[in-house]
Formats: C-alpha cells, structure tokens, sequence
C-alpha cells in the first residue's frame, strides 16, 4: 500500500506528514463513530419506549403498556377518539423520542463535566 | 462499543512513527487531548444506557425539572457508587493480604 498507515491520515505521495491535516481527519472519523454510536443506543431505547407488540408495520404495532390492547392504531383515528391524551402514533413516538434522548444526552453531558471539575476542585 | 474511536486512536499511533520529532511531540499531545474528548464521551453513552431507563418513562415534547434533576442526581450517584465500591473493595484487598 503506497504511503502505509500515512494515506489514511493525510500523507501525500511523498510520504510527508501534516498534523494539522492528520488531526483533522482523527476528529471527523472520532465524530462519525460517535454518531454511529449515538444512532445505535438512541434506537434501542426508542425502541423499547414506542414499541410494544411488534405489528406489521411501524404504524400497526402497539406502544407498550398502552390499554386496549389487541387494537391497531390507526393514522388520523386518533382524533375521532374523545381521548384527551391519546398516546401519539409510533412514528411521532420515535421522533419525540429521539429529541428527548439527545436532551437527556446534554443533561447528563453538562451534569458529567460539572462533577469532573468539582472533583478537580478537590484534589 | 466505545472501542471503535479509540482504535482510530491507536491506528494514528502507529502512524506517528512516519513523522519527525517535533511534529510526533506535537501529535501526541493533539491525540492525548482527543482521546480524554472520546473518554468523556463514551461514559456518557455508559450514563445514557443506565440512567435513561431510571429517569424517563414516557418521551414527552420536552423534558421537564424532575427528569432533568433525575439525570442529574443519576450522574452523582454512579461516581458516589463508583467511589464506594472502589474503596470498599481496596479494604476487602488489603484486610485479605494479611
């Protein structure tokens, strides 16, 4: 392979090394993990929130813990319901959902940072 | 989980070695201070697994105080837990050497 480990991170033909531009591309692959990660753990819990019984399709199966169990939930009947909360359809589920998870993911990021530095503080 | 950002870590390590000195010494720190960035971040996803479970049952339009301040307080409590088990289980090593 022309250039070894270099071509990954920013090496020329002539094999001369720009930290700079190596630390660049270090950051874009750290972030693109991280977002895969985020993606991975975010659907998981998405998951188990918005889906109980698995139906035939997203907006066939069931939320869990919902009553009446054993109904399909289906699009636009939700209004006609008198229910004042009606729990919203999987697809708005996911969507809160996910919005909820990366505001839970700041609040403990801020709540993390916050006891490192009292830690620091400490020492 | 965590070790796909730090193998990208350790790759750029071994390309470290193709560099002069003075740019490896300047790298090196670059990456120490990412791969602290990568730590932070992967205990958080560590804290999400756990906490969101404790804290949230039903995802609303936005999260409120008591949430928020369950998150908060689901933080603490870990590194208190982490703290405790760390020099309880240092007691139980020292007290069985003897």
């Amino acid at each position: 392979m022309e250039g070894g480990f270099g071509s990954d991170f920013g090496g020329s033909g002539s094999g001369k090394l720009d930290p700079g531009l190596i630390m660049e591309q270090v950051k874009v692959q750290i972030a693109v993990a991280n977002a895969q990660e985020l993606l991975q753990r975010m659907t998981d819990k998405c998951f188990r929130k918005c889906i109980g019984k698995p139906g035939g399709s997203l907006d066939n199966s069931e939320q869990p813990g919902r009553p009446g169990a054993g109904v399909r939930a289906v699009p636009g009947a939700a209004k006609s319901r008198a229910e004042p909360c009606a729990p919203p359809l999987p697809q708005k589920c996911i969507a809160m959902c996910m919005d909820r998870y990366m505001d839970a993911w700041n609040t403990v990021s801020r709540a993390y940072n916050s006891r490192l530095q009292r830690e620091r503080a400490n020492m | 989980m965590r070790k796909h950002s730090c193998r990208k870590v350790a790759s750029l390590r071994r390309t470290m070695a193709e560099l002069g000195e003075a740019d490896e010494a300047e790298l090196q720190r670059l990456v120490a201070a990412e791969q602290q960035k990568a730590q932070f971040t992967a205990q958080v996803h560590h804290f999400m697994e756990l906490c969101w479970d404790k804290c949230v049952e039903k995802p609303g339009n936005r999260l409120d105080s008591r949430t928020e301040n369950c998150l908060s307080s689901c933080v603490d409590r870990f590194i208190d837990t982490t703290l405790a088990i760390t020099s309880r289980f240092a007691q139980i090593v020292q007290k069985g050497g003897q």
